[in-house]
């Protein structure tokens, strides 16, 4: 083999083999850093995992955020219409946190209740998160909600 | 009757699109040079038909004419008149239009500027300039009008721009970004073209090196000012999430700093040239496919907008089309690409195969990471999300390594330097960056940060080498003053983007690594410690803004018993559209941000507060700004225009021989 040969060979085999290994590092820290997504119902059903990092989204349901009156420390349910989890958060929630509106919450379930690391809320009013209408689909109520919107 | 002039300026733009991307093309082909120079007076029609279809929704904008759908849904009678201009690009169908215009505007520039380039090359790059434009156009056109109408009755008021919008951030951000997005779209037409014509010699590389310059130069200023945006507007004092669309802009970004890289190899040695041609077409594709991503609301996103999905399949069809095309294309011609000249194992065009490499494999990791959810969706995986963790496990290492390749680099010579006394100063700036890296984090308050420690080592390390590659070629030249003007300018600009990155890496590394971070219950006469200073609440106060109406809290910062100064943070609820907005408080300095910004009212007056002390923040955005500005000092380069004019000469020449 001349020399050029041996040389572009030697390339290729440490690019193909360096990309390799950059993939399988990718795809194994892809696998301990995905967070999964339930819905309130599936939650409700204990078909989620508990102490592991998953995201549920839905509506805040009317009347359930209470603020304890010392500290940052918040309560609310978020809702698919069918079953509510029970959420708790410390911290600043977003500008478009609202009773009534999509959210999705971030975090771990302890003992029942829905710890929060982060609730996010989007910054247009008529935008929906693809999580929560995914949410409303499955317990049926997205065409409720729909009609409901342009009433 | 206006806005109609619009529409039509863009129905006209859309017929001369379709003429320069047939004609230049079949000009060539059949070898009639009347036809091939038809295609820089279509571009400069096209041109000026987009630019008076601009201007018109703009003046629609700003004299109000709600009659006009996309103006009624963006704007209001109370928005200032500057951000009216901004709010022309500040939704879906004006912002398309925003980038068909910049992608004429490239048309034109390449038009006016390609004179050292053959007529039939620079005509096929404008042909395939022209059909991409045919493709926007005609998703303008028949999914997104801006000129839509309500008529006969038109509201009395616009529904307002989005709120976060308003900000002089977004005057900036989206043209500087579309200018470097759409710019890769020239080097992608010059690889097309020399595709096209198979003369698949190194020349399209020095041809097109300038024009990727520019565009990458303004991609990173566009994405910095993004960055800039986010951080005092939107995102609670954070400088990047790996949102989804900051990810689909960072990933042409990575892969056009490959492009420049490989392109310098292929101008200066002929090596590397079907690598490069294949650069050249992912990165214009991945920008589109950025745009695809914004647009379709596939993911979810700050920058999501609520739309239909026919758009989505309209530019998913298009993707399809562009890239397939383009491989295809390449797939056929590439095997002809002759790869002569050999390089030694350790000499500058191995340190770009390695940064080439790093990019490469930097860019797909994050595009695996953005398009993991949709993957998963895809086969029936459910809804998976993929967090800032994966991101930073992943591009944090990789990027150490690209850095430390960095600082060896510009100091090999082409072809050959086996000479070890070339890297002795090396060695010896290693030491002394690693002996600084390691105190400085004891130094600072607080922990011991052993990733402070890498990351300063690191960017120390790169600045020294930069400095030592800076002295040893200006020495060549024979001492500092006169042999400046002497060193070429690219020289220069690459010294400014290696500086400029390592800059950005200290900044990173110390907001990352160091920022103090409080959220409290405050009320007025409250007292709290932040960083060396005692911040108090003084007064809560309702200001009326012309179209919103503000809670505004004034905190005194003191410095020990003097006042350092006065702020004042807002929450902010618009009028029009009732949406609620965070205005942060921000006290720049050189070495540290003060960021105060007010949460939400608690009841009994008090509010929750976030209190953040954030230490060369700053340095972040001023790296971006030195490789942005190093990317337009290296385009000054006398050599660009000195070739067009040895091209003339020896052009003539052959002329007369012939």
């Amino acid at each position: 083999m001349n020399p050029k040969r041996k040389q572009r060979l030697f390339i290729i085999l440490g690019l193909v083999s360096g990309l390799g290994v950059a993939v399988g590092l990718v795809m194994y820290a892809l696998s301990q850093n995905i967070n999964l997504f339930f819905t309130p119902t599936q939650i409700a059903k204990g078909e989620a995992p508990s102490a592991q990092m998953i995201r549920v989204g839905g509506m805040v349901a009317d009347g359930t955020v209470d603020r304890d009156p010392q500290s940052l420390k918040v309560a609310f349910d978020v809702t698919d219409f069918d079953h509510n989890v029970r959420v708790t958060y410390e911290g600043i929630l977003p500008d478009l946190f609202r009773e009534g509106q999509g959210v999705v919450v971030q975090g771990r379930i302890n003992q029942g209740q829905f710890v929060a690391s982060e609730v996010l809320a989007k910054h247009d009013e008529n935008y929906m998160p693809p999580e929560v209408t995914e949410a409303l689909r499955q317990s049926g109520k997205l065409d409720q909600m729909m009609g409901g919107q342009k009433q | 009757m206006i806005p109609e002039i619009g529409h039509f300026a863009l129905v006209l733009a859309f017929g001369v699109s379709i003429c320069l991307a047939v004609f230049p093309l079949y000009g060539y082909l059949t070898n009639q040079n009347g036809f091939c120079a038809t295609a820089k007076p279509l571009a400069l029609l096209q041109g000026f038909a987009l630019a008076v279809s601009f201007g018109v929704l703009m003046y629609g904008f700003l004299a109000h004419d709600f009659s006009v759908k996309y103006v009624a849904d963006n704007s209001n009678l109370d928005l200032p008149w500057y951000f009216r201009m901004s709010a022309v690009w500040g939704a879906h169908e004006g912002s398309l239009l925003l980038w068909a215009l910049i992608l004429a505007f490239w048309g034109v520039a390449v038009a006016l500027f390609s004179r050292g380039i053959p007529d039939h090359m620079s005509a096929l790059v404008l042909s395939v300039m022209g059909m991409i434009s045919v493709g926007f156009l005609a998703f303008m056109l028949f999914t997104s009008n801006p000129f839509v109408r309500i008529l006969p009755f038109a509201p009395g008021n616009g529904a307002d721009l989005n709120p976060l919008l308003q900000d002089p951030g977004l005057i900036f951000h989206p043209p500087m970004l579309y200018m470097g997005y759409v710019g890769l779209s020239v080097a992608f037409a010059f690889a097309m073209a020399s595709l096209i014509s198979g003369k698949l010699d190194s020349t399209w590389a020095r041809w097109s090196r300038p024009w990727t310059t520019v565009a990458w130069a303004f991609l990173t200023l566009g994405i910095a000012l993004g960055s800039w945006w986010a951080y005092y507007e939107l995102g609670w004092g954070g400088w990047w999430f790996w949102d989804p669309v900051e990810n689909a802009s960072l990933i042409p970004w990575l892969v056009a700093t490959a492009l420049m890289h490989s392109l310098a190899v292929t101008e200066k040695r002929g090596l590397f040239r079907s690598w490069t041609l294949l650069l050249a077409i992912a990165a214009f594709s991945l920008s589109l496919l950025g745009t695809f991503l914004v647009r379709s609301g596939v993911l979810t996103s700050v920058h999501a907008f609520a739309n239909d999905p026919e758009r989505g399949v309209f530019i998913l069809g298009f993707l399809i089309v562009v890239i397939g095309g383009s491989l295809t294309l390449y797939a056929v011609r590439a095997s002809k690409v002759s790869e002569p000249g050999e390089f030694g194992w350790i000499s500058r065009e191995s340190f770009l195969l390695f940064n080439n490499l790093m990019l490469t494999v930097m860019a797909v990791s994050v595009l695996l990471g953005t398009l993991y959810p949709l993957l998963v969706d895809a086969v029936g995986g459910g809804k998976v999300s993929v967090g800032p963790p994966f991101f930073n496990a992943v591009f944090v290492p990789l990027t150490a390594i690209l850095v430390s390749g960095m600082a060896f680099g510009p100091l090999a010579k082409w072809r050959q330097s086996d000479d070890p006394k070339l890297y002795r100063p090396l060695i010896v700036t290693l030491i002394v960056s690693v002996l600084v890296g390691l105190v400085w984090p004891s130094v600072l308050d607080g922990n011991y940060s052993i990733g402070t420690a890498l990351g300063v080592t690191l960017a120390l390390w790169l600045a020294i080498a930069t400095g030592v590659d800076f002295v040893k070629k200006v020495g060549l030249y024979g001492g500092l003053g006169a042999t400046f003007a002497r060193v070429e300018r690219g020289m220069i600009g690459m010294w400014l983007a290696h500086f400029g990155l390592a800059v950005m890496i200290f900044g990173v590394v110390m907001v990352e690594n160091h920022t103090e971070h409080r959220d409290l219950r405050m009320g007025v006469g409250d007292t709290q410690q932040l960083g060396n200073y005692d911040v108090r609440m003084t007064d809560l106060a309702v200001i009326n803004g012309p179209n919103y109406v503000a809670d505004q809290a004034t905190f005194e910062i003191y410095q020990g018993e003097t006042l350092y100064k006065t702020v004042t943070p807002q929450k902010r609820r618009y009028n029009a559209s009732g949406m609620v907005m965070t205005e942060a408080a921000i006290d720049s300095g050189f070495t540290r941000d003060l960021y105060i910004a007010m949460g939400e009212p608690l009841g009994e007056g008090d509010w929750a507060v976030r209190l953040s002390v954030k230490p060369f923040v700053d340095w972040i955005w001023a790296g971006a700004f030195l490789m942005g500005l190093g990317g337009f000092v290296s385009i000054t380069d006398k050599r660009y225009r000195k070739r067009i004019k040895e091209e003339k000469a020896e052009a003539a020449v052959e002329g007369a021989t012939a």
